[in-house]
């Protein structure tokens, strides 16, 4: 049977209104998207089905997830964050500047640590070899980035506004305009693979990789602001995004060092 | 107000992988073991999409991604090949077991789990059953080891969280 767009709809609804009504009952706000969202089909065999075993720090002595791979300068090259200066010509597309704050739970900032992106182009195709997608490939753009973040947990990319793309999970499936980021923080436990989304997108509500995280403010977390201040007269838009990682017990071994 | 994880989706193999990712020392180095296996989903069948990262918890004197200067590195990464199995040349980490996280399409959230190289005595492993506690522990021994990951279903592997 087609899965059609009003099929995947109704799902998310359901789960929408199954997650309001835990809230209602007294349940936790879930920050997090929950493993198993059967609208995005391809958790369905993916997703563990025994909960996760909680590590208790203060039995384990070895802690190995409570530090973190550490990356610098000879790990990265100058232009590595700007995606419009890899190649010989200049990409196509709306040149965008995306730079924001990376920061633990406590807004404290994380420095010095390697943040990577990679997106489409700005006719939403990836230079990825199995990508099926019939739009055009841009030889100027291959749409990987990788930057440090300074003393502040500042990042900064220059890049083109990505396009969104169809992916055929069910008819006239889209995805909305998105960059992946790839995150470390100061433990292991605190590694993040997200993806920040562009404010206002029509595609949101029919999306059920952003709707897999049901709560509503959360889910408005991976979505930047544009920051005139940050626009580049003459040359680019601003988006705003910052990202907080998740790791309750890092904070307190680091403040224990 | 911690920021939600998303899937690392289909379409990172031009961008997270690097040269010698999976090389954490390099090829004749003392002591070094290699840890290879496979990922498979609830159906058993192999997952060609994945993104393996393995942690020493020491960062090491050789670059993180660069990979030059030193000897060892703490940390690794590997796509899964179409047959669903990856690997990595390592250092023995300095405990029982080395970390390791799995990101892939599907996965709204990244999974972390522990390969051990030996079943002994550890607070982890000791709360668990027999069956779930066989699936954090490699099989091999000297230099060779082999690890599956199986993400749902009857051996299904140990999934950790802090
Ligand atoms: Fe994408």
């Amino acid at each position: 049977m087609t899965l059609t767009q009003h099929d995947i709809d109704q799902e998310i609804a359901a789960r929408h209104a199954a997650y309001e009504q835990r809230l209602a009952d007294g349940g936790p706000v879930e920050h997090q998207p929950r493993r198993d969202y059967a609208p995005y089909r391809s958790s369905m065999l993916r997703h563990p089905q025994q909960p996760p075993v909680t590590i208790d720090v203060g039995k384990d002595p070895e802690l190995v997830e409570l530090s973190s791979p550490a990356f610098g300068e000879r790990d990265i090259t100058e232009i590595d964050n700007d995606l419009t200066r890899q190649h010989d010509g200049e990409p196509i597309g709306e040149r965008i500047t995306v730079s924001g704050r990376l920061l633990d739970r406590d807004g404290r900032p994380v420095r010095g640590q390697l943040v990577e992106i990679w997106q489409a182009n700005s006719a939403g195709r990836y230079a990825h070899q199995r990508e099926q997608h019939d739009a055009p490939l841009d030889p100027n753009f291959t749409g990987v980035g990788r930057t440090l973040t300074d003393d502040d947990g500042h990042y900064r990319f220059t890049t083109v506004q990505p396009g969104p793309y169809p992916w055929r999970q069910h008819v006239n499936a889209w995805r909305p305009a998105h960059i992946h980021f790839s995150l470390f923080g100061t433990a292991f436990t605190q590694r993040l693979v997200t993806q920040m989304y562009f404010p206002s997108d029509p595609l949101f509500p029919y999306d059920p990789i952003i709707q897999s995280v049901t709560d509503d403010a959360a889910r408005q977390r991976l979505v930047a602001t544009y920051d005139h201040s940050l626009s580049v007269p003459e040359f680019s838009m601003g988006y705003h995004w910052d990202i907080v990682l998740d790791g309750p017990h890092a904070t307190w071994i680091e403040e224990g060092r | 107000m911690t920021t939600p994880s998303q899937t690392v989706g289909p379409f990172f193999s031009h961008a997270l992988p690097y040269e010698r990712d999976w090389e954490l020392v390099p090829e004749g180095h003392p002591g070094a073991i290699t840890l290879t296996g496979r990922v498979l989903d609830g159906a058993g069948e192999p997952v060609p999409d994945a993104l393996l990262e393995l942690w020493l918890g020491f960062t090491g004197d050789r670059g993180a991604l660069s990979r030059e200067g030193g000897q060892v590195s703490g940390y690794g990464r590997c796509a899964t090949a179409p047959d669903g199995t990856y690997r990595f040349r390592t250092a023995r980490p300095p405990g029982p077991y080395l970390s390791l996280q799995i990101f892939a399409r599907g996965l709204l959230r990244s999974l972390l789990t522990r390969v051990y190289l030996e079943d002994v005595p550890d607070p982890l492993l000791d709360g668990l059953e027999p069956e779930r506690r066989a699936t954090l522990v490699a099989a091999g021994s000297g230099d060779s080891y082999c690890f599956d990951v199986r993400l749902q279903g009857a051996e299904e592997t140990v999934f950790i969280e802090f």
